[in-house]
């Protein structure tokens, strides 16, 4: 009988887990799969194959300086968007929880940019950093500064990238930072009023602490959704000015599509793969040592 | 101490946590200067929206034209919105968007929710494994796979149609764990009294877990919706026909045709941006809701 039950719930189990499974198989386990082995072969996008090559396209790439320093892009983008992207949302969502009328009003500003594509964040803010027509030079201007070649000055793009983005995105962690913040239980705060703790002391007593899981995690999904950067930059500079934007997954893309070969291509991919398993194994290490 | 619970205002977050949420007191002058500060901001983060709008509104040489201003001399017209609608593709695109994002959406509720509900209720052999497998798989960013999903495509015949378009785009792994995570709370009882009375696990899903767990899948929906409506990085390689373009693909094609025609492309951008900004403002609270839920539980 239990034997029978145990064999019935076996069927269901996989039944019902079949329609992912065939999914998760086909469209994510084969590609993982599919594309190791043909980072270690010469296949081109144009069908001429040069079989299998070995080692040949990790060699070529670690030597490959246009792939390093595609990589630092990224790693450089992670850093300087991570930042403002956590402690700005952090910043907005405990000023709009400070008891501030019309609610809605504030999560509709700061959220909306979030529901963009990355296109019309791209237009919007391309048309804003136009040299000439550009809202932005125009109010250096009006501040009696010199303008600024936001997209063109290889020192400044990057930094133009950043700004796009915090604008687009920073809702999301606003979000998460309001709900986690009004989760904290009130009783802690009246304690704390009780013992005279103002409201800077009450932020960093018994807030920020309370926010701790949230910030972690909200530091790792940011990190991870930075490292894939490729969406505004792609579309505001193409990478440029002369390579000084393009992240890896542009480089991952042009080897395969404008370099036709998708070998080496996919032996980026994987050195890119490579890499975020690093760091979350890093975020793992530094997460598990905090709590233990 | 519950008197000034009592009067506190209800601002929070609706339908979020408990009662335990309500404001903490504070000085007035403390909170005006926040109002102030957060009015500020409001108003930067809306100037983008502005200044777009004010450029789609004015004929192509006023937009083009220095030094800049937010009322053009010759008035305001419409004449970019009718030029983009008139020769674009935009009602195309935006099709193709909802139809894709749309059976994205579904295809993902259904396979997450049955698997979710299969490692949440049922004992079955080899579900830790599983389970595992799926967490694990979060760590794969998508960009990844785009050379092996392009080759697969193409060998199966499918770039530049609809499958290609929807196929790779329906598995999320982290919804799967927090459809599983919201099952787990819904109570034995129920599904232990209507297996006695002889109902099917199938019969049980559909009509007691999924209705009770309308909130946590209309989270997911926004969730994934809002994501393959925006995506940028797959269309963009498994289509080249301009009928099968989405919104976004189109747009970046939109834009080069364009050149420096700055009104049209301010009234194209938002055309493309329209339609979530209308969603949004109809479901304001379900998206803020689904955000929340899903991206807190999400890890």
């Amino acid at each position: 009988m239990a034997g029978a039950q145990s064999r019935r719930n076996n069927i269901h189990g996989w039944a019902f887990s079949a329609p992912f499974l065939a999914f998760f198989l086909m469209f994510l386990v084969w590609p993982m799969l599919s594309g190791a082995y043909m980072s270690l072969t010469g296949t081109s996008l144009t069908g001429a194959n040069t079989g299998f090559v070995g080692l040949d396209n990790y060699t070529e790439a670690f030597a490959d300086s246009d792939m390093w320093r595609s990589l630092g892009n990224t790693l450089y983008f992670t850093l300087i968007s991570t930042v403002p992207l956590v402690v700005i949302a952090l910043a907005l969502a405990a000023l709009v929880n400070m008891g501030l009328p019309a609610q809605w009003l504030w999560r509709l500003s700061f959220f909306s940019p979030f529901l963009l594509a990355s296109t019309v964040v791209s237009l919007f803010f391309a048309w804003m950093y136009n040299p000439e027509l550009g809202l932005f030079n125009d109010v250096l201007a009006k501040m009696g500064l010199p303008p600024v070649a936001w997209l063109n000055d290889p020192g400044v793009a990057m930094w133009a990238v950043v700004i796009a983005t915090v604008w687009w995105t920073i809702g999301f962690n606003f979000l998460l930072y309001l709900a986690a913040l009004q989760n904290i239980p009130q009783q802690h705060y009246e304690a704390a009023s009780l013992d005279g703790a103002g409201g800077w002391r009450q932020f960093f007593s018994i807030s920020l602490p309370q926010l701790g899981p949230t910030t972690v995690m909200i530091v790792i999904l940011q990190i991870l959704a930075s490292l894939k950067i490729f969406d505004q930059i792609y579309q505001m500079t193409q990478g440029g000015p002369g390579g000084a934007t393009r992240p890896i997954v542009q480089y991952i893309f042009e080897a395969g599509f404008t370099g036709y070969r998708l070998g080496y291509s996919a032996a980026i991919s994987y050195i890119f793969f490579g890499l975020i398993l690093l760091i979350a194994l890093v975020q793992v290490f530094f997460t598990r040592k905090r709590s233990a | 101490m519950a008197t000034t619970t009592l009067t506190r205002p209800a601002l929070r977050l609706k339908g979020s946590g408990a009662g335990s949420s309500a404001r903490r007191k504070r000085t007035p002058l403390s909170r005006v200067l926040a109002t102030a500060v957060v009015s500020v901001l409001a108003v930067t983060w809306l100037v983008p929206f502005a200044w777009a709008t004010v450029t789609a509104l004015k004929s192509e040489t006023e937009a083009a034209s220095t030094p800049i201003s937010w009322l053009p001399a010759s008035g305001f017209t419409l004449d970019a919105f009718t030029k983009v609608l008139a020769s674009g593709n935009i009602p195309t695109w935006t099709l193709n968007s909802l139809f894709t994002s749309a059976a994205i959406t579904l295809i993902t509720l259904v396979i997450s929710a049955s698997v979710a509900y299969a490692i949440s209720r049922i004992d079955f052999r080899g579900k830790g494994i599983l389970m595992g497998v799926i967490i694990a798989s979060i760590i794969i960013p998508p960009p990844v796979l785009i050379i092996p999903l392009f080759q697969q495509m193409q060998s199966l015949n499918l770039i530049d149609t609809y499958w290609a378009l929807i196929l790779p785009q329906v598995i999320h792994s982290p919804m799967v764990f927090v459809l599983k995570k919201f099952f787990d709370q819904i109570p034995r009882e129920l599904e232990e009294a209507a297996l006695m009375d002889g109902a099917g696990r199938l019969r049980i899903f559909t009509t007691i877990v999924l209705p009770l767990s309308r909130p946590i899948l209309a989270a997911v929906a926004i969730f994934v919706f809002i994501g393959a409506w925006n995506n940028f990085l797959w269309p963009f390689i498994a289509t080249n026909e301009s009928s099968l373009l989405t919104l976004p693909v189109g747009l970046q094609t939109i834009k080069s045709a364009y050149g420096i025609q700055y009104a049209q492309n301010m009234a194209s951008a938002l055309l493309a941006a329209l339609p979530l900004i209308v969603v949004f403002l109809f479901f304001q609270r379900q998206i803020i809701k689904g955000v929340a839920t899903t991206g807190l539980a999400g890890t």
